[in-house]
């Protein structure tokens, strides 16, 4: 792809994401588009997002269950970079109806650095030698692209369809939890919706991280210390609106909630 | 109230006993018997259960089952059910299941209670059950229709033993004082690919809460659940089935894991 073309896609879902409206499928209009010239595009509206003032206050990695990924037809996650515009915590409503355009919330581990980690050829056990703290927290996800019709493209372009997030308050020791096993409950409007645990997520959330700092690495990108990085979801998505309230709660780890605007 | 009488009670019970003995399907039996109740479909399940302690068969727990929302919805019913575990459903940690001795089985990841004081309801709540256990237990248990492609109706899976056929306990025991039961995680694996996950709070929003209706529903029929009752909860997991072959390990959080093969 030319680079006036990426440089005019990241442009229009900058743009899509400031007006809370939908684009067509970059996929259907332009089938030979790649996951690297996706990147770029994300790359693009990232630097949109920079010249308006947001800062990057760390990363994500998306599509690390094994279902959604037969869903796309992909064999790989992908990622999206957190800015501070994003996040919200304990106590703050999310106005989603005012930011988001068709949210979706998943519950999550994020882990919170205390050193860089530069990829690639990095290991699970750097990610935890890395970790300062692990945190509960929901990720509201949301596609500039209509009707969530996406291919791996179009989400890597977006993004890696991210919303807004929300932390919890509780801070754990990596060293105090197994985070293979820990258990997940998400709950909606008071009832058990979904349940899940940290395997769920390519084997285990310290893979996503260990995947998406070599990723990263590979374009030349840190994970740095302080930033925060969202593992990947648990449990299925679920649609949401203003007026609902969740709450998740992780084995040993502690819970967040959120009531949505 | 009882719609059949004692002797097709007992038909229907050596109809259902022999398909599990020789591993053969049945259709439901509400297709032949539609007057049937739920006190006629427990009658049949305890008469089961009489015929093999007849035979010196000893009943060393029992189950709950249907004990998630989704099951429930999934298999169209309205209450959770329960069954009884006999001596020879016990397979060692580690050890073989003999396929062709079931039908179609699937495997499903729980917790186990095991009581040091009796429960006896009505009335008994997730605190009773807390207070009365011993220690809390991984378990998996294979689960086996009789019935013809795992289709049912609530009657027919209580009169059928609540598709009990197998059980593995092991792992690490804890006392409930030392767990939180809502969040506390399982993975399963077969062959290695991890394939369910899911966390106590599936069974019924807390794991206690099948232990206390378990002995509620016993209640009603004036029994109870005595010290030193050995109980499965309930599936965290959808059920996934087996071929011969397959092995599987389940792992939980702070408590271990349990494997087994299916030959």
């Amino acid at each position: 792809m030319e680079q006036n073309q990426i440089i005019a896609l990241g442009d229009e879902l900058y743009q899509a994401m400031r007006k809370g409206e939908t684009v067509t499928p970059l996929t259907t209009r332009f089938p030979d588009i790649s996951v690297e010239d996706a990147y770029h595009i994300s790359l693009r509206l990232l630097e949109r997002r920079l010249e308006a003032g947001e800062r990057v206050i760390g990363k994500k990695i998306g599509l690390t269950s094994k279902a959604v990924q037969r869903m796309l037809g992909v064999d790989q996650p992908d990622f999206g970079f957190l800015t501070d515009k994003m996040a919200f915590s304990q106590g703050q409503e999310m106005p989603i109806s005012e930011q988001l355009i068709q949210p979706k919330a998943e519950g999550e581990i994020a882990f919170i650095l205390k050193k860089d980690l530069m990829g690639p050829g990095l290991t699970a056990a750097d990610v935890l030698a890395a970790t300062d703290c692990l945190l509960p927290c929901f990720e509201v996800v949301d596609s500039r692209i209509e009707n969530w019709q996406i291919q791996i493209q179009d989400t890597v372009a977006d993004n890696a369809s991210c919303g807004l997030f929300i932390l919890g308050d509780s801070a754990v020791d990596p060293r105090k939890v197994d985070l293979r096993t820990c258990g997940m409950v998400v709950e909606k409007n008071g009832e058990v919706i979904s349940t899940g645990a940290g395997a769920a997520a390519l084997g285990s959330p310290v893979n996503c991280v260990a995947w998406l700092a070599n990723t990263l690495g590979t374009f030349g990108i840190p994970l740095k210390a302080g930033e925060v990085i969202l593992s990947g979801s648990l449990v299925p998505l679920e649609p949401v609106r203003a007026g609902d309230f969740m709450s998740v709660s992780i084995g040993r780890l502690g819970s967040a909630s959120v009531r949505f605007s | 109230m009882g719609n059949l009488s004692k002797q097709q009670i007992e038909e229907l019970a050596i109809h259902l006993e022999n398909a599990e003995l020789d591993a053969y399907e049945v259709t439901k039996i509400t297709d032949d018997f539609p007057q049937m109740s739920y006190e006629d479909a427990f009658d049949i399940q305890w008469e089961i259960r009489r015929r093999k302690e007849a035979r010196g068969h000893k009943i060393v727990g029992m189950k709950m089952g249907l004990t998630s929302w989704a099951k429930m919805a999934q298999m169209g019913v309205e209450h959770p059910c329960y069954g009884f575990l006999a001596d020879y459903f016990s397979v060692p940690d580690g050890g073989d299941i003999k396929h062709a001795e079931l039908i179609h089985p699937k495997i499903e990841a729980e917790l186990a209670f095991v009581l040091k004081e009796e429960l006896k309801g009505p009335g008994v709540h997730i605190g009773d059950v807390l207070r009365a256990t011993d220690f809390v237990v991984p378990a998996v248990e294979v689960i086996d229709s009789r019935y013809k492609d795992f289709k049912f109706d609530l009657k027919s899976v209580i009169a059928d033993n609540s598709s009990s056929t197998r059980f593995i306990t092991g792992g690490r025991m804890a006392p409930p004082s030392e767990l939180d039961l809502k969040t506390l995680g399982v993975v399963m694996e077969i062959n290695g690919e991890v394939v369910q996950t899911g966390a106590g709070a599936a069974v019924l929003g807390h794991p206690a809460a099948s232990v206390a209706m378990l002995a509620n529903m016993l209640g009603e029929r004036g029994e109870s659940l005595a010290a030193g009752s050995f109980i499965m909860i309930g599936a965290i997991t959808a059920a996934m089935p087996v071929n011969p072959g397959d092995n599987f390990t389940v792992h939980y959080q702070d408590l271990g894991s349990i494997s087994g093969r299916f030959v």
